[in-house]
């Protein structure tokens, strides 16, 4: 489904800021995939989200999705296949519209723009069905600006926006990071409920390192700019923190600098 | 007074189609498009010049609507392909336009390049034509009997024809402009001016969706002066200069006044605010100290103030607010302390 191979960025190239951000990636999902990545702030791991994107391009290696090659494709080419789900609850919907236009804007994702009326009557049933799912009571606030919204509400929305065309390829980085406990929660039960209604090919950054260990049947650990260990499916379930934290010295050598990882803000 | 007013009417409703063009880059884009000073003459010299060719005056308001589109989508390429900052982008395309405007008359004489203005005296133009057939339907007859008699006025209106056909043109861009911001391509405009990011990771081109919005937005501009030129029977290379500054007091005086709350309430406070503009302008010019030319000066302190106004309003409804609260809470506190001399 999702396939980048032998992908490496280097930032500010030839000044004394020279980062190498990604250093040689390989990864594989397979259709229904629900991989969920965590390591260290500046381990390349929203840069690696940006290279599927296609917000950023890598310096070599290839990006496929589905088969095509997408590596050069721009970002608005490529958001047909890709739903996104950012970490600024502000960043994923258009404040000054209503719910129901935004969710027409995402509805059109994998269709060609026309001079179709975008809140059509069928459309609207269909989106009264998909709000409800939310279970926050949106579906009777057709007409609010989204602005109006709290920031779990606008998340919420975002979550649903970016899954019900069901994208090849979903990415959240970090969705829930900027959110309080209790709406982190209910986003945390919104993302499994809706990639496992959508047998969506998910792809989750996270600091949260419970989160990663409860979401998803794959978890992948980045550090300065490598995958540095990689748990498939089958050891997936009986994960737990302790064993990636030792995981993590057997590799590096160092322990673990983890406060915000361990507390998972 | 009534005769003079209605003059300013009806051209405010001319204007109103420019001041449609401003809302639709100023507001819905949030880009400040300076084109609209040279597109606004582009479709007034191009209007002008093919009327006075010979050409039909609707082929002629055409070519001037499509070469307004032109110098938008020129603008949007300026700064979404060449990466220049928006407001350079038009100041560009409006200097580049003055020069391209002067050769445009040019192509209406056969011995100059170049021609700062092109009168339209004897010429046809929509308003002359729709007269013709106006004047067979007998309404001015009637409305001026009407005026006279019953309402007592001095003076009637020479005829009605011109607001008739300026307010049915207007209001149908105004329906058009309201169906198109509700298209899927619309509202992807829309997302473009509010978070581009989003729109984005919803799979919408927004280099080309500012090309498209700046496109037609400046094809309205150069509408409205088309219309402006037939209007006032000439077109000059310097009709335009101000024009974005009036098409944003428009956009500001209707908003303030009637409000956002719809798609369809902001178009039609844009119209409003065009023609309210009008009226104040021609206000204005009754004074006796004021000259013609101080009307810059004016259309500018008008926009200060609509923009200051609501802030300073604003300012003092929250400090009376906060005085309220905090007078509430002493005499709260005054009344515990009171209660604390008690007990002890």
């Amino acid at each position: 489904m999702l396939k980048l191979e032998g992908i490496n960025k280097i930032f500010n190239e030839a000044t004394p800021d020279e980062k190498i951000a990604l250093d040689n990636i390989n990864l594989h999902l397979a259709p229904g995939d629900f991989v969920t990545i965590i390591g260290s702030n500046g381990a390349g791991k929203s840069t690696m989200m940006n290279m599927i994107s296609g917000a950023l391009t890598p310096d070599f290696g290839a990006v496929t999705i589905e088969g095509n090659e997408v590596t050069k494709l721009p970002e608005y080419k490529r958001s047909q296949y890709i739903g996104r789900v950012f970490q600024d609850p502000m960043a994923g919907t258009a404040p000054s519209m209503t719910i129901e236009e935004n969710l027409a804007i995402a509805y059109s994702r994998n269709t060609k723009r026309g001079l179709r009326k975008g809140v059509g009557r069928g459309r609207r049933d269909f989106f009264k069905t998909s709000l409800e799912k939310l279970g926050l009571g949106l579906e009777n606030r057709f007409n609010a600006k989204v602005g109006m919204l709290s920031g779990g509400e606008r998340q919420a929305l975002s979550l649903l926006m970016a899954t019900f065309t069901k994208p090849s390829i979903l990415l959240l980085d970090e969705h829930t990071a900027a959110l309080d406990p209790s709406r982190a929660e209910l986003i945390t039960r919104l993302t499994k409920q809706l990639v496992e209604e959508g047998n969506l090919t998910t792809l989750m950054v996270t600091h949260n390192m419970q989160q990663a260990i409860d979401l998803g049947n794959r978890l992948i650990m980045m550090d300065k700019g490598q995958i540095i260990l990689s748990i498939d499916d089958a050891k997936k379930p009986t994960l737990t923190i302790p064993d990636l934290m030792s995981e993590f010295e057997k590799i590096r050598g160092e322990k673990m600098n983890s406060d915000r990882a361990l507390l998972g803000s | 007074m009534f005769t003079a007013m209605f003059g300013s009417v009806e051209q405010g409703i001319i204007y109103a189609i420019m001041a449609l063009g401003v809302y639709l880059t100023f507001r819905v884009l949030d880009f400040p498009d300076l084109t609209v000073d040279g597109s606004f003459v582009t479709g007034a010299a191009t209007a002008a010049m093919m009327i006075a060719l010979g050409y039909h005056p609707i082929l002629a308001t055409l070519m001037a609507i499509v070469a307004g589109f032109i110098a938008g989508c020129m603008t949007g390429l300026l700064h979404t392909k060449g990466k220049i900052n928006p407001l350079l982008s038009g100041i560009l395309m409006m200097i580049a336009l003055y020069s391209i405007n002067l050769r445009i008359m040019g192509l209406s004489a056969e011995n100059a390049i170049v021609k700062p203005n092109i009168p339209l005296m004897n010429a046809d133009t929509i308003f002359s034509q729709f007269q013709s057939f106006w004047s067979n339907l007998g309404v001015d007859d009637a409305l001026e009997n009407f005026i006279k008699n019953s309402l007592g006025f001095q003076t009637a209106p020479n005829t009605w024809g011109t607001i008739f056909v300026v307010l049915i043109i207007t209001l149908i861009i105004k329906f058009i402009a309201d169906w198109f911001l509700k298209t899927e391509v619309g509202l992807a405009i829309r997302a473009t001016g509010d978070n581009k990011r989003m729109i984005r990771s919803f799979s919408a081109n927004t280099d080309g969706l500012i090309v498209l919005g700046l496109g037609l937005s400046n094809a309205l501009v150069a509408f409205s002066g088309a219309l402006i030129a037939q209007y006032s029977k000439f077109a000059d290379a310097n009709m335009g200069i101000g024009m974005i500054v009036i098409g944003l007091a428009s956009v500001i005086i209707g908003e303030a006044i009637f409000g956002t709350k719809t798609i369809f309430r902001t178009t039609l406070a844009v119209v409003a605010g065009a023609i309210i503009y009008r009226i104040i302008y021609a206000i204005a010019l009754r004074i006796d100290w004021l000259d013609t030319s101080d009307m810059k000066l004016i259309t500018a302190i008008i926009v200060v103030l609509a923009l200051v106004i609501p802030q300073l309003v604003d300012k003092r409804r929250e400090k009376l607010r906060k005085e309220k609260r905090r007078n509430e809470r002493l005499d709260q506190q005054r009344e515990l302390l009171r209660g604390g001399d008690h007990l002890a």
